[in-house]
C-alpha cells in the first residue's frame, strides 16, 4: 500500500502529542526522542520487509512499548505527567493506563491539547506557528526555515525558546475549562490563519513548499473541526476561507510557472471540489450569531467563487463585505483590497482616491503588491509613465523570482498598451 | 549464477520524518527493481544497532565498540553473474546519498 505523501510527518505529530500526554509536558523532549527512535526503526524494518498491513497501528504499538520501557526505567529519576502520576507508578496499572492513553479516541484529544498548548499567550505568533509545525506536523527546523525564508539556526532558536515555555507550563492545556477554551481558541484560529496566509501570500521561495504550508493549516483546522472543543462557528468559517482560497491555487501559476494575477486567472481551473466544500463549511459557520473576520473573508472568497470572471463579479457585495471587515479587523492591507474592489466597481480614479485615503498607508510601502496595485490603476487610466514608475517600485520590493517575473511582465505590459 | 551478500554499513539517521519516508521509499523502489530483475535471493534483514561483542578466549562480553560509520545495518542476499555485475547492481542503493557504504562479498561455494 501507499502510506500517503505526508504519512511519517503526520504520524510523528500524532505520536508526539500522545506521548507528551503520557510523559507530561515537561518531558516533551523525551517524547520527541522516542518518536524519532520509533520512526527510524520503522524505516529500517520496512525498507527490507515492506509496509505492515496497518502502518499507523504498527507505529503506535512500537511507541507504546518504548513508552512503557521509558516509564519503567526512569520512574524514579523523572517526574512524569503529574495529572496521571498514580496510574503510571505501579506495574498493575501501568500497561492498561498507557493502553488507554494511546487509544485513537484519546489521541484526538491529545492533538487538540497540544495545538492549544502551542498557542500559549506568552509566545509570539510566529513562535506558536513554528512550534505547531514541528510538534504537531513533524517538520524539522530546516524544513520550516525553507518555507519561511529563514535560517535553520533562527528557527531552531525560535522553536527551542517556545518549547521551553511549553515545557515550563505545569500541564498541557485543559480542554475541560470552557472559558479558557473559548479564549485560547481565538489564538489558535489566528495562528492557523497566519500559517495559511504565509503559504498563500507569503514570500516563501518555492511554490511546492508554500502549498505544503496551506495543506498543513487545512490539516490542523480539520483536526479542530473533528473535535467538539474545536468545532465552533468561527472554526467552520476559517476552514471555509481556506478551502475557497486553496481552490484558486491551480490557476495561480500558468504552464510555464509564471504567477497569474487574480483578475487574469482562468477560473475554470479553480478546484470545484474545494469550492463546494468551502460553501458547505461556510453554511455551517452561520450557526451562531457571531460574525468574525473569518466569516467575512470566507464570504468574500465565496462571492469571487460564484463569478465567472472579474467583470461578472458582484463588486458591490464585495465592497460591503470589506466595509464590514474594516470594522472587525481594520488594517492597511484590508483597506487596499477594499480600494481595489471600489476601482473595479467605480473605476480606477475612484480606486486611487481610496488608496490615497488609507490610514497608515506607509505600512504598505514595503509590500510589492501595494505599488503594483497603484501601477495597475495608472495603467488602466492610460498614464503609462506613472504606471511604469509604480511597477518599477514594486519590482524593487519583489521577494522571490516568481514575483519578480510577474512584475517584469506587468512592466512590459505598460509598453505594449496604447 | 553466483551469490553475493550486500552488507550495508553506516549511513546517516533520517533528518526528519519526511526524510525518513523518502529514504524508505527509495530503498523499497530499489529492492523491488532488483527483485523484479530476479537478482534478490533474499531481501535480508535489518540489524539492531544495540548488541554485544564477545571476544577472546575468555569470551569477554562488551557493548560494541561500534563506530557508527562501520556499523552493519543489514544485509541482502543477491544473485548475479559475477562480482562485476553484483557491484554494478549495488550502485543503485540509496545508502550512498546518506553517507553509507555497501560491501559486496561473494558467498564461497561448496564446490571450490
Amino acid at each position: 500500500m501507499d502510506p500517503g505523501e505526508h504519512f511519517f510527518r503526520r504520524e510523528a505529530g500524532r505520536i508526539t502529542s500522545a506521548l507528551t500526554r503520557v510523559f507530561g509536558v515537561s518531558n516533551l523532549a523525551l517524547a520527541e526522542d522516542v518518536v524519532q527512535d520509533v520512526l527510524c526503526r520503522a524505516l529500517e524494518i520496512w525498507k527490507f520487509h515492506g509496509l505492515p498491513e496497518n502502518p499507523s497501528a504498527w507505529l503506535m504499538a512500537a511507541a507504546k512499548h518504548r513508552a512503557i520501557d521509558v516509564l519503567r526505567r526512569e520512574r524514579t529519576a523523572r517526574t512524569f505527567a503529574p495529572e496521571l502520576g498514580r496510574w503510571l507508578e505501579t506495574e498493575w496499572t501501568l500497561g492498561p493506563a498507557v493502553d488507554e492513553l494511546l487509544e485513537p479516541h484519546a489521541i484526538k484529544d491529545d492533538q487538540l491539547r497540544m495545538m492549544f498548548s502551542c498557542c500559549h499567550p506568552r509566545l509570539p505568533e510566529e513562535a506558536q506557528i513554528a512550534l505547531m509545525l514541528q510538534v504537531l506536523c513533524g517538520f524539522s527546523a530546516r524544513e520550516i526555515a525553507n518555507a519561511f525564508l529563514s535560517t535553520t539556526a533562527a528557527i531552531e532558536k525560535r522553536v527551542a525558546r517556545a518549547k521551553k515555555v511549553l515545557a515550563g507550563s505545569k500541564h498541557l492545556f485543559d480542554l475541560g475549562d470552557a472559558a479558557e477554551l473559548a479564549a485560547r481558541l481565538l489564538a489558535v484560529h489566528r495562528a492557523l490563519y497566519l500559517l495559511f496566509s504565509e503559504g498563500y501570500h507569503g514570500a516563501g521561495a518555492e511554490s511546492a513548499v508554500r502549498v505544503e504550508l496551506c495543506q498543513e493549516a487545512m490539516h490542523l483546522v480539520a483536526l479542530l473541526l473533528d473535535h467538539p472543543a474545536g468545532a465552533a462557528p468561527a472554526t467552520y468559517a476559517l476552514a471555509a476561507l481556506m478551502c475557497l482560497h486553496a481552490a484558486r491555487m491551480p490557476a495561480r501559476l500558468d504552464g510555464s510557472g509564471n504567477l497569474t494575477g487574480f483578475f487574469d486567472q482562468d477560473r475554470s481551473q479553480w478546484d470545484p471540489k474545494l469550492i463546494a466544500e468551502g460553501r458547505r463549511l461556510l453554511e455551517l459557520s452561520a450557526a451562531g450569531c457571531e460574525v468574525t473576520e473569518y466569516h467575512v473573508e470566507a464570504a468574500i472568497a465565496g462571492v469571487h467563487a460564484s463569478a465567472r470572471n472579474a467583470e461578472d463579479t458582484r463588486w458591490k457585495d464585495i465592497i460591503t463585505l470589506y466595509d464590514l471587515l474594516m470594522k472587525i479587523r481594520p488594517s492597511p492591507v484590508v483597506a487596499l483590497h477594499r480600494a481595489i474592489a471600489i476601482a473595479q466597481d467605480q473605476g480606477p480614479e475612484r480606486g486611487l482616491d481610496e488608496i490615497q485615503a488609507i490610514a497608515e498607508k506607509d505600512r504598505l510601502e514595503s509590500y510589492p503588491f501595494y505599488a503594483a496595485a497603484l501601477g495597475e490603476l495608472e495603467l488602466r487610466l492610460g498614464r503609462l509613465a506613472a504606471a511604469r514608475a509604480r511597477f518599477r517600485d514594486a519590482l524593487r520590493l519583489a521577494r522571490n523570482p516568481t514575483e519578480r517575473r510577474f512584475l517584469e511582465r506587468r512592466l512590459e505590459a505598460c509598453s505594449h498598451s496604447s | 549464477m553466483s551469490q553475493f551478500v550486500f552488507l550495508y554499513r553506516g549511513g546517516e539517521r533520517a533528518e526528519s520524518p519526511s526524510d525518513a519516508q523518502k529514504q524508505m521509499q527509495r530503498w523499497m523502489t530499489w529492492l523491488k527493481e532488483l527483485t523484479e530483475q530476479g537478482h534478490v535471493k533474499d531481501p535480508g534483514q535489518p540489524l539492531d544497532p544495540a548488541g554485544k561483542v564477545v571476544k577472546g578466549k575468555q569470551k569477554i562480553v562488551t557493548d560494541g565498540p561500534y563506530a557508527e560509520k562501520d556499523l552493519v545495518g543489514g544485509y541482502t542476499l543477491i544473485e548475479a553473474q559475477d562480482l562485476t555485475q553484483a557491484v554494478e547492481l549495488s550502485r543503485g542503493c540509496p545508502i550512498f546519498d546518506y553517507a553509507g557504504v555497501v560491501e559486496v562479498r561473494p558467498v564461497m561455494k561448496m564446490g571450490g
